[in-house]
């Protein structure tokens, strides 16, 4: 037998060492991922390894914070308030939408015959901050700076300023996971808002499109409709808006309209993200119990 | 005879760490497609110009890094990682000797392998994605497999 000088280690025990190394590895990992994907068991496994991985998050967010700190402690005189002027304007128009929204509620409860008015289907919300944009064809994803100690909850609506953005997919103690609607692996249950009709909208691993992919040729569905969740599948509330319609392709050879829509919420560009906790009980909460809708 | 080489776990170590940011840094767009999978680049090399600096421990723990970081199924990224590492380690020998040029075809077929197990496991769990862009990182890995070579080589004295 052939060995290192004076050391007394054969070469082929080192050889059969690591291979029975590997095979030790191999099968721990293969039993990781059977308790992983089959029993949920490393639930609490994976929320201590989210916390490990936190300061890395924070760590590979630091240029564009840092960039983003600079912008605002940098920005001149006349850009503040340029600002200033817009986001007066803004709130001068949303000042007048509301000036009718409490005579409408009222109007709309007596039509409905409740006693009163009813409140919001979102009882808190919390602005989370976005830390880690992963946007491609394969997956889109972010990760936000609020988790389980902030309450955040798995499958919570997650929403931007224009609209629906996704929904909490998994909880560390400080940051979470959302899965954005525009992940190839997921489906928002929606309605059209000027007809009625529900369908179900798919996202296609591209933040600017949404297709529909279930509707029949004959539907009523066109162009500029505006798209709401609809409520079923259990997780999003009614009525937050979603997207809206951008082509409507009907070859009558074929059983299904070809339609695509244009999220409302400005997915890969808005920093700043709302996590909105539902109100139980509510006529526009999700029905309780059912299956998640991923 | 009996000389005591000091293994380069530092430079191992601090390059695992930069290229697990590298790798999940965010890129816009095309970038992040092509991005090669540095990690698994990182730990190639070491597998091949050090074999007993980190052993399979090492791959193991990015792979699990890779899993937290990815949301993937805990242990995929790992044992592709950890076969990876594995198979150059067991021919890092030969694989040493070779040119340059021929190291890259490896390395290219090594990643290739490496995705090929991801995409086995995706399948199974149940996040099949029928999108030939995955396929497209091992081949920017192993054209700039010379750069990579170039840097890591630096950070120790070769043998």
């Amino acid at each position: 037998m052939i060995t290192f000088g004076g050391s007394g280690r054969a070469v082929h025990s080192r050889v059969a060492a690591t291979g029975l190394r590997f095979s030790f590895y191999a099968a721990l990992c293969v039993v990781l991922m059977f308790a992983d994907q089959r029993g949920h068991w490393l639930d609490y496994a994976r929320y201590a390894l989210s916390a490990a991985a936190y300061p890395i998050q924070l760590a590979v967010d630091s240029p564009s914070a840092a960039w983003h700190w600079l912008r605002e402690n940098f920005a001149t005189r006349e850009t503040l308030q340029a600002d200033n002027a817009r986001l007066r304007a803004a709130n001068r128009e949303l000042e007048l939408r509301t000036l009718r929204v409490e005579a409408l509620e009222t109007e709309n409860a007596a039509l409905r015959g409740l006693e009163a008015a009813l409140p919001d289907v979102a009882e808190r919300w919390l602005a989370a901050e976005v830390l880690e944009v992963e946007v491609s064809t394969l997956r889109q994803r972010v990760i936000i700076n609020k988790g389980a100690t902030d309450g955040v909850f798995k499958s919570q609506t997650v929403l931007a300023s224009g609209g629906l953005v996704g929904q909490v997919m998994r909880t560390g103690p400080w940051s979470s996971e959302v899965i954005l609607i525009t992940d190839p692996e997921h489906a928002v249950p929606v309605q059209v808002l000027r007809s009625g009709l529900r369908t179900i909208a798919v996202g296609q691993g591209n933040t600017g499109v949404l297709a529909l992919p279930y509707l029949p040729v004959n539907s009523d569905i066109r162009v500029d409709d505006l798209l709401v969740t609809s409520g079923l599948g259990g997780v999003f509330p009614a009525g937050y808006p979603v997207a809206r319609v951008l082509d409507v392709g009907r070859d009558p050879g074929q059983p299904l309209a070809q339609v695509h829509a244009q999220p409302l919420a400005a997915i890969d560009r808005d920093r700043e993200l709302m996590l909105i906790w539902i109100r139980p009980g509510h006529p526009a909460a999700p029905l309780p119990g059912e299956e998640a809708a991923r | 005879m009996n000389v005591r080489v000091r293994e380069p776990r530092g430079a191992l170590l601090l390059s695992a760490f930069i290229a697990l940011i590298f790798q999940v840094v965010p890129l816009p767009g095309w970038l992040s497609i092509v991005r090669p999978a540095f990690l698994v680049i990182v730990v190639i090399y070491w597998s091949i110009a050090a074999p007993r600096a980190g052993g399979l421990i090492v791959p193991f723990a990015c792979g699990l890094a890779l899993d937290v970081f990815r949301g993937a199924v805990l242990g995929e990224h790992a044992l592709a990682l950890t076969l990876v590492a594995f198979l150059t380690m067991r021919f890092h020998l030969l694989i040493r000797n070779k040119p340059l040029f021929e190291q890259a075809l490896i390395v290219f077929a090594v990643l290739t392998l490496y995705e090929f197990v991801i995409w086995c496991i995706d399948g199974w769990s149940g996040h099949t994605l029928n999108s030939g862009l995955r396929w497209l990182h091992p081949v920017t890995g192993g054209l700039l497999w010379p750069i990579f070579y170039g840097v890591l080589s630096r950070t120790h004295r070769p043998r």
